[in-house]
């Protein structure tokens, strides 16, 4: 396989990752928000310290009002995070590599963005915000079905997850970082009443309150909610599940010691790291998604040093990403 | 809705492909009238439709810019065929092969001993000021001495049926896959007329290509690797290019892909590490194929490629350079060519040219101008042209200095009478003109040439330009058997 063609290949699934989760998070925030008083803290704001844009947002808008925030997070073009953004450098990525992928990918990827295009349009509104998620969280999860359904599981099919894996580990530790920010009570006692549905909140999103409820049967709880997204090992949106796949797929490649090698120091400093602490002690807690961050740009960095041919070009080009 | 009625058909002042006269077909196109005759407007709205469908399904696009954005667009099919009798046509193809032939001896005299201008057939002038003709190939010898291994020569036909060439390509000629996919259509939405089994098939095309690409390899024995290079998803012809390349089962590769080696040897750069190349098919022009020798900002190209292909390390289809024969004024000189090198006489005829740089011919183009169609030595794609009758006077001015300030880059010929053949313009069929672009393969021991080939067609009434990328649309061409 190409180099060129796994590099695409990849950002291809980050891409619809990214599209796919960003899509969760406002429409989780936007039900969320309808359960608040206008008196907490919690309000659309965070959803644009989230994405670490906030100085290309405040280049472009005023305020950040609902429908500011709505319109920068899923059809502005300026901002490379953007749903419609995601979904264009999908598509550019998929259109390269067309005759690799099942036909009936790029026929959904395809319409998905013109729908998107037209929203774009039309300029996104309170109204139609429910319906036009979930269509792109649906679509996503088509394409992942078609995906699974008709992709034999060679090279193409290892780069695809390693793709989505590692920006799906990216997501959900950006999502637990801002979000705690928020919910963590400086002091234990500190305790709001919003607590427990901001936390269901955070799981919503990711789609994780059914399996958190199947797997822990507590309460919906910092620490524990902690636990379930970074160090639980089935559920596919958390950071460890993330990770082990990661290291499964990467058993299929040539010369992948080296890149297993980061995961295998990684998983370990994941898995034993103390939640209870750390639910209790914001900083603590933020302080350690950097260092996950900071971990998964070293491993995309060893990945596109050892597929993508940085090895013999010099440095490899990087598509964007959220950072 | 009424029934197709041929003696309505107005096809009077050309020659029609299909009718001999209204009302009277060609013998080898009587199945496909009676056929259509029996049908009404509906029925042929109905398999328009059904073709449209199929383009769309089959995702058959070709790519045009507007307004800065790439747009893919469906490819403009015409569902009634184009018939050509087989005799006709095994002549046809044997004058394809001599002509192609005779250009490839040219070419690589040119880049040897120039024998052919020694001996005054050809003068030194008109390479002196060829663009294609390219110095950094002077002296190689590419293997079995086949320069231009893929050349697509479009024919045209005036009012007395005589099939002539227009001019060939020989750098990156482009519709093949056109030609495929039209058949996949057209057997798709007429499979009653194929039962017959009288037209002839298509598609080993794709077969005979992969054959004549593994024949230049350099290392023989070996399973030889073999890429397409494209220019890239924005190139208009990249659909035929990831076509040809999934039909082959190789891989398409662009530049950024390969590199070349300290040994001269092409590699690609794949997730298992590097993988060496033997044959190249490039649809990338021959100026933007190497940084090193060419066109230094050139990113489409591989450093160094040349260097491979100049030690035989790799073969490149086309062979670089090939073009200086893809020349509208080296085109007057062929039919000279083919008797110069083959001591034969053409069995294809050309279009009577002036060249301007000749100074009688010069007084009679700038003479004629309103009757005559000017081109320019080396434009493709029909720009740059001057079609006499259909210019205005300033036009004519325009290029009266055009042609007196570089004499030798232009040339002039009749305006031939080019042969129609019924389209359908709405629910009704009318007459519209055509050409054909049939591709011939030069390979180690022999020389392929497709049956028939792509039948381009204009769609608006009147006009003969039939490129894709000005309005022009497409048709199946049928070689029929009538034994």
């Amino acid at each position: 396989m190409l180099s060129r063609v796994a590099e695409n290949i990849y950002w291809l699934a980050r891409y619809l990752e990214r599209a796919e989760d960003t899509a969760r998070l406002i429409n989780v925030t936007s039900n969320l928000l309808l359960d608040f008083p206008r008196t907490t803290r919690l309000d659309w704001d965070s959803l644009v310290t989230i994405t670490g844009a906030e100085e290309l947002f405040d280049e472009h808008y005023e305020t950040r009002s609902a429908d500011n925030v709505l319109n920068f997070l899923c059809v502005d073009l300026h901002y490379s995070g953007s749903i419609i953004s995601s979904l264009e450098s999908a598509r550019e990525n998929l259109r390269t590599t067309r005759d690799i992928m099942p036909r009936e990918v790029w026929e959904e990827l395809n319409t998905l963005y013109l729908d998107t295009l037209k929203q774009v349009e039309a300029g996104i509104t309170s109204r139609k915000r429910d319906a036009f998620l979930k269509r792109v969280i649906r679509s996503c999860q088509a394409i992942n079905g078609l995906i699974e359904g008709s992709l034999s599981h060679t090279q193409v099919h290892t780069f695809l997850m390693l793709g989505r894996n590692l920006e799906r580990a990216d997501m959900t530790t950006r999502i637990i970082d801002v979000r705690s920010a928020n919910l963590l009570p400086r002091s234990p006692d500190d305790l709001t009443p919003f607590e427990n549905l901001q936390w269901m909140s955070v799981l919503k999103s990711l789609t994780g309150y059914q399996m958190y409820r199947q797997q822990v049967r507590l309460r919906v709880r910092g620490p524990d909610v902690l636990r379930f997204l970074l160090q639980d090992e089935f559920f596919p949106r958390a950071v460890a599940s993330c990770l082990g796949q990661l290291s499964f797929e990467l058993e299929d490649l040539p010369r992948h010691e080296e890149v297993q090698a980061l995961v295998d120091d990684l998983l370990p400093r994941l898995v034993n790291a103390n939640m209870e602490k750390m639910a209790h002690t914001p900083d603590l807690l933020h302080d350690f998604v950097d260092t996950l961050q900071i971990s998964f740009n070293e491993l995309h960095q060893a990945i596109a040093d050892h597929y993508f041919s940085g090895e013999y070009r010099g440095q490899t080009q990087t598509q964007s990403s959220v950072a | 809705m009424s029934k197709i009625n041929w003696s309505a058909y107005a096809c009077k002042g050309f020659y029609d492909e299909l009718m001999a006269r209204p009302g009277v077909p060609h013998p080898a196109a009587e199945m496909l009238c009676d056929y259509l005759a029996e049908l009404g407007g509906r029925e042929l709205a109905e398999l328009k439709n059904a073709s449209e469908v199929a383009i769309q399904v089959m995702g058959i696009t070709f790519t045009v810019y507007s307004e800065g954005n790439m747009i893919d667009r469906a490819w403009p099919f015409d569902i009634v065929p184009r018939i050509i009798p087989l005799d006709e046509w095994q002549r046809t193809e044997a004058g394809l092969k001599q002509r192609v032939e005779a250009l490839n001896m040219f070419i690589n005299d040119l880049y040897h001993e120039q024998k052919i201008i020694r001996d005054k057939v050809f003068p030194a002038e008109v390479l002196a000021h060829s663009a294609n003709f390219r110095k950094q190939c002077v002296g190689i010898n590419p293997p079995n001495n086949v320069w231009a291994h893929i050349c697509g020569s479009d024919l045209v036909r005036d009012i007395d049926g005589t099939l002539y060439v227009l001019e060939d390509n020989l750098r990156v000629p482009s519709g093949v896959s056109y030609m495929l996919e039209n058949r996949n259509v057209t057997k798709r939405i007429l499979p009653e007329l194929f039962a017959t089994g009288k037209i002839q098939p298509v598609d080993d095309y794709t077969g005979q290509l992969y054959d004549m690409l593994a024949s230049m390899s350099p290392r023989p024995g070996d399973d030889p690797q073999i890429v397409v290079m494209t220019p890239g998803i924005y190139n208009s012809a990249y659909f035929e290019h990831s076509y040809l390349a999934q039909q082959m089962g190789v891989e398409l590769v662009e530049g950024s892909d390969l590199v070349v080696d300290d040994d001269d040897v092409v590699h690609m750069l794949t997730v298992n590490g590097l993988k060496r190349v033997d044959v190249i098919y490039r649809r990338v022009d021959d100026l933007f194929l190497d940084p090193e020798v060419f066109h230094p900002e050139s990113t489409l190209g591989v450093p160094g490629l040349m260097r491979a292909w100049r030690s035989g390390k790799v073969a490149l289809v086309n062979a670089p350079g090939a073009g200086v024969a893809d020349d509208k004024v080296v085109y007057a000189f062929v039919p000279e060519i083919i008797r110069y090198y083959l001591d034969q006489e053409p069995l294809l005829a050309n279009v009577p040219s002036y060249l301007c740089m000749r100074e009688d011919d010069r007084r009679y183009v700038l003479d004629h101008l309103h009757e005559l169609v000017v081109k320019p030595a080396n434009e493709s794609g029909g720009y740059g042209m001057l079609v006499g009758p259909h210019s205005t006077k300033k036009e004519r001015e325009k290029f009266a200095e055009l042609i007196k300030a570089d004499p030798r880059n232009y040339m002039a010929q009749p305006t031939l009478k080019l042969s129609t053949t019924p389209t359908l313009i709405d629910d009704q069929l009318e007459p519209r003109h055509v050409d054909l672009r049939p591709f011939i393969l030069s390979g180690k021991d022999s020389t392929y040439v497709t049956t028939g080939g792509l039948t381009r067609v204009a769609l608006t009434k009147g006009s003969l330009v039939v490129n894709s990328s000005q309005g022009g649309g497409s048709k199946d061409t049928w070689i029929v058997d009538l034994n």
